[in-house]
């Protein structure tokens, strides 16, 4: 089978230790993380983890069997890139000089709809969410103008269906 | 508001009482219906000593030689009460000591919890003295682990532990308590935990599967069950063996599911595995409908998978919905505890008998009986043979003993050829493979089960590993009965090395001590036999001792195990020599 891009989806309490207790199940079965967050979810009290993996539906399957199983987590999912909207945000710290006298920078800027959050008389940090391929072809266009610094965060993603987290908890409250 | 992720069990008035976190430990293990546990004292741990030193009329402290010893004598309890078992030790080296034991309660699904001290919550991550990371380090190993800073959070965490590791596929669950929760004081009141709302112990059964699985095997002209020790876990022995009889099918078993099904009833063809039976191996890959119940595919069992039942339908009854299609494919897989959906199964069965099939099975018998089973129980010439032992074990226990193995050779012989009448009577390290375990694991498991017989058949080398637990037997004075089959050589590795690396016996050879001059040390009871003519004798003279007895046996230093599936080798490759 072919390895392609999973997001797994994690729905958890919000307790120490789950964060290395998750990770824990790539790492034992040898399989590299390229990117995770953690944030609150749309249920209070609740965290989403959003874990992007490359590997194989079968292995992906078991992944989340295993996750699911975890005391504290509520429930996991898996989504391949077409069921899900996601995105990722990327700083760039460029200097000044360049930004000033380069107009090219100035078109890039404007061409990839990426915003400009703070000016100084030393940098400018540039913000662009968007696919990888967008936040790359940016970086790529900067790179020869002296990127100071850049930053990528994981990918933040929803589903396109409900996952209705909402009632499994609903549950519990009225058979507990 | 604050979200309720657990609930508990109401008590009319539950009584509140100002105590010490400490004092609140040992209260806690009291509601749990704990009578004894494990353990080791140390510094982060001591103010739960000193509860127990005032609690000691109502709870058995085993104080072991070490704490990996603790666990392996918790797990023992636990597997043949069906209690949880209990563990502590002091925070550091105390809690790194436990390890071994967590991680083979977690692969062979023991229920433990296993208390730690931590140093105070602020000194927590300061490299302070005897500080370990004792999370971090068993959350791979364990169902659940916490840690304590506060006093107030005792009761609702012990109660969680207890709920986690009897609950389900039960397991072990670590709980780490700093100094200054065991010293600061609370109100206390326990409530038993009853549900924990992102925990699903046993998942919802599904009619439709039962019923898919009933058609399958009554639609089956050569079906074949393995089971494990799920059928244990859940109580299920005597339902289970109601489908065996009803069904008719040969059932074969894993080595942790040794003792769910009397080993001499008429349907019970052996065991799975690398060193399984003949016929259960070979017809694993003739069968046309694999009933796999409470049992996981472990790669000792299965052989090469490319090769493994292919030809067969997989049923797959499981508790656990993360082993469906985790190693086998399951064409109908029947999710929930095997005591409520073999129930189900059982109304749906059609009597049969499978007469033909059985007699595939007796061919393949009798084939092994000549091939092996006939030289390694009836040797006349040569040094005593491990079978032969067990033989003799057999003839005075009538099948009634508990019988707790370490790892190696000596295990494969004693699970082969041990007679089993009851459940929850085979105690040993299946998944994990821990040497040293049987030792301190007979020590518990007498004390889980102290009416009945426990004896210990452990190699050389696994003997050395927890030998310094003959002093926890002596001051307890706990009757256990230990057999060591010497065959002065890590037998199995040994065993490897002759079949797969040209006999290069690269430290398998043992110079070992004088053994009887050792447990005679210990003031306990010892004998030592080498000729056959004394075995008997030697063997009798234990089972009728009321106190502790050692008895070596020097074994056949280079008997090898056989059958045997070699690694990589498909089950129905298995070799009779």
């Amino acid at each position: 089978m072919e390895k392609k891009n999973f997001t797994v989806s994690v729905y958890t309490e919000n307790n120490i230790g789950l964060l290395s207790r998750i990770a824990a199940i790539f790492q034992r079965r040898h399989i590299n993380i390229e990117s995770i967050t953690a944030s609150r979810s749309e249920v209070n009290g609740v965290m989403r983890f959003i874990i992007v993996v490359q590997v194989t539906e079968e292995q992906v399957k078991k992944i989340v069997g295993q996750i699911e199983k975890q005391i504290e987590v509520i429930k996991a999912f898996y989504h391949t890139d077409k069921e899900m909207i996601y995105q990722e945000t990327a700083l760039y710290k460029i200097n000044s000089a360049e930004f000033v006298e380069d107009l090219n920078i100035q078109d890039f800027i404007k061409e990839s709809n990426a915003r400009i959050v703070t000016v100084t008389p030393k940098f400018f940090v540039i913000e662009k969410t968007g696919k990888r391929h967008e936040t790359d072809n940016l970086y790529e266009k900067l790179k020869p103008y002296g990127l100071m610094q850049f930053v990528r965060s994981g990918t933040i993603a929803v589903t396109k269906n409900e996952m209705q987290i909402s009632n499994i908890l609903e549950q519990f409250d009225t058979t507990n | 508001m604050e979200v309720k992720t657990a609930s508990f069990e109401k008590t009319a008035s539950p009584k509140t009482t100002t105590v010490s976190g400490a004092e609140a430990v040992i209260k806690c293990l009291l509601e749990e219906g704990v009578d004894t546990l494990y353990g080791y004292p140390g510094g982060a741990i001591m103010p739960v000593y000193d509860e127990l030193y005032k609690y000691q009329k109502q709870i058995h402290h085993v104080l072991t030689r070490h704490e990996q010893a603790a666990t392996h004598a918790a797990q023992g309890y636990a597997r043949v009460s069906g209690k949880v078992g209990v563990a502590m030790a002091t925070s550091g080296p105390g809690a790194t000591n436990l390890v071994t034991g967590i991680a083979d309660a977690q692969i062979d699904s023991t229920p433990m919890v296993c208390i730690t001290g931590q140093v105070g919550s602020h000194l927590l991550g300061s490299d302070a003295f005897q500080e370990t990371d004792i999370i971090g380090i068993s959350t791979p190993i364990t169902k659940w682990n916490y840690q304590i800073t506060r006093a107030e959070e005792i009761p609702e965490v012990l109660a969680k532990a207890f709920f986690i590791a009897r609950s389900g596929r039960p397991g072990p669950v670590l709980i780490d308590i700093t100094k200054d929760a065991q010293f600061a004081s609370l109100d206390f009141s326990y409530k038993k935990c009853s549900g924990i709302r992102s925990y699903k112990p046993i998942p919802k059964i599904d009619p439709n599967q039962i019923e898919k699985a009933a058609q399958a095997i009554n639609n089956a002209k050569r079906p074949m069950i393995v089971f494990g020790q799920g059928v244990i876990l859940g109580g299920a022995e005597e339902l289970f063996k109601q489908v065996v009889e009803k069904s008719g099918v040969p059932a074969a078993w894993t080595i942790l599911g040794l003792s769910a099904l009397p080993t001499d009833h008429p349907l019970n063809v052996g065991m799975v595995g690398m060193h399984g039976n003949y016929g259960p191996n070979v017809l694993t890959n003739e069968c046309d409908v694999l009933i796999a119940i409470g049992m996981r595919f472990d790669d000792r069992v299965t052989g090469n998978l490319e090769k493994y039942a292919k030809q067969a339908k997989v049923i797959h009854f499981e508790i656990d919905p993360a082993e469906i299609n985790k190693n086998v494919y399951a064409d109908i897989p029947v999710l929930g505890n095997v005591n409520e959906t073999l129930r189900v199964l059982l109304e749906h069965l059609k009597p049969n008998k499978h007469e033909a099939w059985h007699q595939r099975f007796k061919e393949h018998y009798k084939i092994e009986f000549d091939k092996v089973i006939k030289n390694d129980l009836n040797a006349e010439r040569g040094k005593i043979g491990m079978a032969e032992v067990i033989d003799e074990i057999n003839t005075c226990s009538n099948g009634n003993a508990v019988v707790v193995s370490d790892v190696g050779q000596h295990q494969m012989a004693t699970c082969r050829y041990t007679k089993f009448n009851q459940t929850r009577s085979n105690v040993t390290s299946g998944g994990l493979g821990t040497m040293g375990f049987a030792l301190p694991a007979a020590i518990g498991a007498k004390m889980g089960a102290p009416k009945r017989d426990v004896v210990a058949i452990i190699g050389d080398g696994g003997y050395q590993m927890t030998i310094q637990e003959l002093g926890t037997i002596f001051q307890t004075k706990v009757p256990v009965k230990i057999v060591v089959l010497n065959n002065d050589f890590l037998g199995m590795v040994r065993q490897w090395q002759q079949l797969f690396f040209e006999k290069r016996y690269a430290s398998t050879e043992m110079i070992n001590p004088d053994f009887i001059t050792i447990a005679k040390g210990y003031h306990i009871k010892a004998r030592q036999v080498s000729e056959r003519a004394n075995l008997k004798d030697a063997v009798k003279e234990m089972m009728e001792s009321d106190e502790a007895y050692f008895l070596e046996v020097k074994v056949e230093q280079e008997e090898n195990v056989f059958p045997m599936v070699p690694t990589g080798a498909s089950v129905s490759d298995i070799r009779l020599e």
